[in-house]
């Protein structure tokens, strides 16, 4: 096939980039060799829009063992443990395919996490769908739930905590965002980089077919209404086969034969190799006939550039084979040497004893393009002017009872019920909690972990809703008595070459950076998925974030369950009535313009340490975040978890009462404490300068306001349990 | 007491259960699935998991399998068995319990907590248990038992229920059903009752942390039975 710029085009390269190409190589590429830069330089894996503004994120901090670039991150949790983790978007595939495409975005993260040597421990995701009156809603979350579930329950990790969202700005491209977290010590890490001349290249797992050839290229692209004709670009997973790899490379990590190990993802063999050779400054020469196919007469573009799930590629020390290849044969998976590595510093790969490519390692990765985008500031909207008319026929608790049934706000467990949550015997807390919590086995260590994502907050204002991400995901640590560690993102955007999406990008990874340096919980991982757009219309700038805690004994975690009659419930934060973008404006109100809450880093950070050190004295009995729905819907989902009720006087305040329920301030959380020690933590709050309201006390059954109206918790129960169920068996 | 488990390829509450074993008592071995001998044993058990993927019918792979001939024999000398979950499932390919587990009624995986009733305390699983009622959780999308009448008639003869799903109080109906299973059943016994195949999970309920703690109640009472 003759290689020209109209073939590079179709491959989704532009001029200019096909142009660089041949004068790097000075000559014209060959076919297998254009399809290996195509997939090595398009966005996915090159990050060519992005790299420029993701340096500026704050990646260091005492914890943190390794930052962004390896397959995962990794951060210290004592007593040499460490937990690696990321997330990652399998966003294109799972609109295309949503049980594969979701089953697969599971199986790529729990690799990336095991190949570097942890056991995975936990599953997390973040799922975004189209608005619940679109045709294709319904369809897309059975699908996406069932490939999330059918991959992670068979492996035998338990998916402990996630996010979903409805929104019409995704009916035409849903996000599919997966988690993991595995755990390690911090002796046995493996990393990527290959070391040593002439080392065997090593191929181990499935065999490679056909399928999910340009997946990358795919996750690139902006779609159409062709997309169906791009269903074989999605592939395939077999969690069967991925459960013997880990328990295998487990196996063979226990030893000391590995030099560096990557697993095949995103543009398979042609990234894997690459990436290893480019990390240890070597090259690799490898033999394609020696890659164990699936199908008959695979070409050698198509064994580069196919992304058949469940491989790996492994530098081995040299005479190790025999042991590795018995660990292999155990576990009945294919174990291939395919090359070595060499001091060419080139990737060089022969097929039929014939060179296929030569292409010198630096050009794929160090002289891939970089662009400096040109973006859009986006200007914070004017504040809606409160109009207490607009309240005057709403009862805050009928309000109260149709946002528990809003299917942003409703119980999840329609979801959460279909992933197994309790394998591996070590899950303290639940999904549809604050953060799920899984113990470290055998020790009294847990780790906490939530996802969270606010893409209204982000569309209105990108750099505050950038920073509101990130503290909403500590705010969920601390009210679950962890401290903070760490935190992953995956950014889900438009399309970067329009200047209002670039610029959503820009200011979004700008407010997270501020965030996460401020609060000292670095970013250690992440992904970045652009072109999430069909024809002209974009997604809401969606980064979701991925953040884990430590909690030293398990056994003093808190949960967010009312507890006891009597005790008293305080408001930690300041409520000032911030309306605009709350899911009271957009839903109740339909007022959808506006800006969102304000954040202010230095009360987020008083208020979360104030109350974590509140949490080491014991005086707290449970809490919860205020978040979506303000006070009064993080008070309620307390009573229906802790089947309790509560009375409530509402502070006296200038604002109405609507704007003190529903409003969406920040850095605030409910706590409840028993009334012998108010005293001492309302001298704690105050010494440290930290608001708090006291907003009633704990009582049986039902929510009264006032001593005038009241709702029964099992009303309230029912309105947010049932939504989703009903609405899926419609 | 001594008690085995048997890893196949893809169970995944192996280590769940040898947890289990160990904490209330059991010296506990791992037996691969290529092996085809048993070391002397008070209990064996088949655990959950999805054995070769289960991408055949669930189980099916692993009634064929290389140790799974011990297991039978031992079983058949009144060696005390017990299939959990995709152990359960194990267990009707061998056709050493009646019956088939099929889809779950709404074909969805299920993991939540569910309350059983124990129906029949004449063996070594349930004699002298302390409640009768026990919270434990299930985790499985083909836990929908299935018999044809003529087992149902077998199976009441001889008395071989062994658990039922029911509610808090004990009530078995509908709305304590959570798969579908004929007659809510969730747990059989053989004629002889050392075999005993159920879709809960007692492994994961054994400390107040976790789902609940009904868990070490069936594990200690087995233990104080068997010793």
């Amino acid at each position: 096939m003759e290689v020209n710029e109209s073939l590079a085009i179709e491959h989704g390269l532009n001029k200019n980039e096909y142009k660089k190409i041949c004068d790097l190589l000075n000559r014209v590429p060959n076919i297998t060799e254009l399809g290996i830069f195509s997939a090595m330089w398009n966005e996915h894996c090159s990050y060519k829009s992005s790299r420029l503004h993701l340096k500026n994120l704050p990646t260091k901090g005492k914890k943190v063992i390794q930052g962004p670039g390896e397959n995962a991150g990794v951060v210290d949790i004592g007593d040499d443990d460490a937990i690696v983790f990321k997330i990652e978007s399998h966003n294109h595939p799972s609109f295309i395919e949503p049980y594969q495409g979701a089953a697969t975005g599971v199986g790529g993260i729990m690799r990336d996490v095991f190949t570097m040597g942890a056991r995975p421990i936990a599953n997390l995701n973040s799922i975004h769908f189209g608005s619940t009156q679109h045709k294709k809603t319904k369809s897309l979350l059975r699908g996406v739930v069932r490939g999330i579930g059918g991959y992670g329950n068979c492996i035998g990790v338990p998916t402990i905590g996630g996010q979903t969202c409805f929104d019409e700005s995704y009916n035409g491209n849903i996000l599919v965002n997966a988690m993991t977290l595995g755990l390690v010590k911090k002796n046995k890490i493996f990393y990527s980089k290959a070391a040593g001349i002439n080392k065997p290249v090593i191929y181990v797992g499935s065999k490679t077919g056909r399928d999910g050839i340009h997946g990358a290229s795919m996750a690139s692209a902006i779609f159409d209404e062709k997309i169906e004709e791009k269903k074989p670009t999605v592939q395939v997973g077999d969690p069967f086969t991925e459960k013997l790899l880990l328990e295998a490379c487990l196996e063979l990590m226990a030893g000391d034969s590995i030099i560096a190990i990557q697993d095949m993802g995103a543009a398979g063999l042609t990234s894997s190799s690459i990436e290893m050779a480019s990390k240890g400054k070597l090259g690799i020469e490898l033999n394609l006939n020696k890659v164990p196919c699936r199908e008959l007469n695979m070409t050698p573009y198509e064994i580069m550039l196919s992304e058949s799930q469940e491989r790996m590629l492994i530098v081995l020390e040299k005479g190790k084979e025999e042991d590795a290849k018995k660990i292999f044969d155990k576990w009945n998976l294919d174990f291939s040497i395919i090359g070595k590595t060499t001091d060419s510093k080139k990737i060089e790969l022969f097929y039929d004893e014939k060179k296929v490519a030569d292409i010198p390692v630096n050009t794929l990765v160090e002289n891939s393009p970089m662009y400096d985008r040109k973006w859009k500031k986006t200007k914070l909207p004017k504040k809606n002017k409160i109009n207490k008319d607009s309240f005057k026929n709403l009862k805050i608790l009928n309000v109260l009872n149709k946002l528990l049934s809003n299917p942003n706000i409703c119980s999840k467990e329609w979801i959460w019920q279909q992933y197994d949550h309790t394998v591996m015997g070590d899950t303290i807390q639940k999904p549809g909690n604050d953060a799920g919590i899984v113990r470290v086995h055998g020790t009294n260590k847990a780790v906490a972990a939530t996802v969270d994502a606010s893409a209204a907050y982000c569309y209105a204002h990108p750099l505050t809703g950038g920073k509101q991400v990130v503290c909403e995901s500590w705010r969920n640590l601390i009210s679950v008595g962890a401290e903070p560690i760490a935190i992953t993102n995956c950014l889900n955007f438009g399309n970067p070459e329009k200047e209002e999406n670039m610029g959503e990008f820009v200011e979004c990874v700008k407010g997270l950076g501020e965030a996460s340096k401020y609060l000292n919980f670095p970013v250690v991982s992440g992904n970045v998925s652009f072109y999430n757009q069909t024809k002209d219309k974009g997604i809401k700038p969606t980064p979701s974030i991925g953040g884990i805690g430590l909690i030293k004994n398990y056994k003093d975690m808190i949960t967010m369950d009312f507890k006891e009659n009597d005790n008293v419930v305080l408001v930690i934060g300041k409520t000032e009535g911030h309306l605009d973008q709350s899911i009271f404006s957009r839903d109740i109100l339909n007022i959808k313009n506006g800006p969102p809450p304000e954040v202010n880093l230095f009360n987020e950070k008083n208020n979360g340490e104030t109350l974590l050190s509140l949490i080491k004295k014991k005086f707290v009995k449970s809490a919860h975040d205020v978040s979506l729905g303000g006070i009064i819907i993080a008070v309620a989902k307390m009573c229906i978890k802790g089947r309790k009720g509560i009375k409530i006087k509402k502070p006296s305040q200038l604002i109405s009462q609507f704007q003190y329920m529903f409003a969406e301030d920040q850095g605030r959380y409910i706590v409840e404490i028993e009334k012998k020690n108010y005293k001492q933590v309302k001298e704690i709050l105050e010494k440290n300068s930290v608001h708090y309201d006291e907003l009633g006390v704990i009582l049986d059954k039902d929510i009264v306001i006032d001593d005038k109206t009241k709702v029964s918790i099992e009303d309230l129960t029912l309105s947010n349990n049932n939504w989703l169920k009903k609405y899926m068996e419609a | 007491m001594n008690s085995s488990v048997i890893i196949f390829p893809g169970s995944n509450c192996d280590r769940d259960m040898d947890v289990a074993l160990k904490k209330f008592g059991f010296k506990n071995k791992m037996i691969w699935h290529n092996d085809t001998e048993l070391p002397k044993s008070d209990l064996v058990v088949l655990p959950g998991g999805f054995s070769y993927g289960d991408y055949l019918r669930c189980g099916s792979m692993a009634s064929k399998s290389k140790i799974i001939e011990s297991v039978i024999n031992f079983a058949k000398s009144g060696g005390l068995l017990l299939g959990i979950c995709n152990g359960f499932q194990i267990l009707t390919e061998t056709e050493l319990l009646p019956g088939a587990l099929l889809r779950n009624k709404h074909s969805e995986f299920i993991c939540k907590n569910v309350f059983i009733k124990i129906n029949n305390t004449e063996n070594n699983y349930f004699k002298n248990i302390k409640k009768n009622i026990l919270e434990l959780h299930i985790a499985h999308n083909e836990g929908n038992f299935f018999c044809s009448s003529d087992q149902m008639k077998n199976i009441n003869d001889n008395n071989q229920i062994a658990v039922f799903y029911c509610d808090k109080d004990g009530k078995i109906n509908d709305n304590s059903n959570p798969n579908g299973a004929f007659n809510n059943i969730a747990g059989l016994f053989n004629k002889q009752k050392n075999i005993l195949g159920m879709m809960p999970h007692p492994e994961r309920m054994i400390d107040t942390y976790l789902s609940g703690d009904d868990g070490s109640i069936f594990f200690q009472n087995l233990i104080t039975n068997l010793k």
